[in-house]
């Protein structure tokens, strides 16, 4: 028995309720991380987001660039998160104070500036197309041709921006010689 | 038939919450690595918002993935100078909480 088109009781399709659940779970885990106490859940939570976003890419069409996500952001950038969370825990810092004196006037604005998104995604006449079901994937040929392209420079700086950004973490992370250490180290 | 995945606007919807959350954690957390894992979820955010236009603007087709590609590059240079001078920081300090590093106050 072939699935119906549409849900039944919901009336909402098969990639809406995806959708729906996607994004649920983007917001919770992101939810998780800002709010989470332990900071090492934080960084667990915000693996989750990044994979649910992975999702919402491959919903986009955009396979390449989830790919990339799922490389990048949770099997390099997560990692390093984590490994950095494991070399400054310290006994000593209280984990009940984990806001600033400032979260009220932080809470404000972030309500305001998501008001402030909602209104303008509203109001603008994107000149979209809208699709009876998720966008068509256009596969990675028009991705290849932008980014070799007219973003050619800008590909060749990512790579020059990211071989200083490795140099120069290696020379901060670095173990200072006892005699460069500062008064603040003794 | 699709009511909400095949329009453009749900996807920025989404993306605008999520920058507000990321926004909420960078200003009012104390941990300097909570305050990058927000920076991280606004960069994502700008992302999808890039990857929606990308796919739902025929003009746009290819550049949105483009552009997210390059704020993946560098985001990930990103982390890896902002956690060097976080755990730079913390070898003089011995703390990761922002509103201790107040030397220059003193």
């Amino acid at each position: 028995m072939p699935l119906p088109d549409v849900i039944p009781f919901i009336g909402l399709g098969w990639s809406d309720v995806l959708f729906l659940i996607l994004s649920g779970v983007v917001l919770a885990a992101a939810f998780a991380v800002v709010f989470g106490r332990d900071i090492i859940k934080s960084g667990l939570f915000l693996i989750l987001t990044l994979g649910a976003l992975a999702g919402i890419y491959v919903m986009l069409g955009a396979a390449i660039v989830a790919g990339a996500q799922v490389l990048i952001y949770i099997g390099a950038i997560s990692v390093l998160i984590l490994f950095a969370i494991m070399l400054t825990q310290s006994k000593v810092a209280p984990v009940k104070l984990a806001f600033q004196t400032q979260v009220a006037p932080a809470a404000l604005a972030s309500v305001l500036l998501a008001v402030l998104f909602g209104l303008a995604f509203g109001s603008t006449d994107w000149g979209s197309t809208v699709f009876a079901d998720t966008p068509t994937a256009t596969g990675t040929a028009p991705v290849a041709a932008a980014l070799f392209g007219p973003y050619l420079l800008a590909f060749e700086i990512a790579s020059v921006l990211i071989l200083s950004a490795v140099i120069g973490g290696l020379y901060l992370a670095m173990e200072p010689k006892a005699d460069e250490v500062g008064e603040e180290g003794q | 038939m699709s009511q909400i995945a095949g329009n453009l606007e749900p996807y920025l919807v989404l993306s605008g919450m999520l920058f507000a959350i990321g926004s909420f954690g960078f200003l009012a957390r104390r941990n300097a690595i909570t305050m990058l894992m927000s920076i991280e979820l606004m960069l994502n955010a700008v992302n999808l918002a890039a990857l929606a236009f990308g796919a739902f603007i025929p003009s746009l087709a290819g550049e949105g993935a483009a552009f997210a590609l390059l704020i993946i590059a560098v985001a990930a240079a990103e982390a890896t100078v902002g956690l060097a001078i976080v755990i730079a920081i913390f070898r003089n300090r011995k703390t990761p909480l922002v509103d201790e590093y107040d030397t220059m106050r003193q």
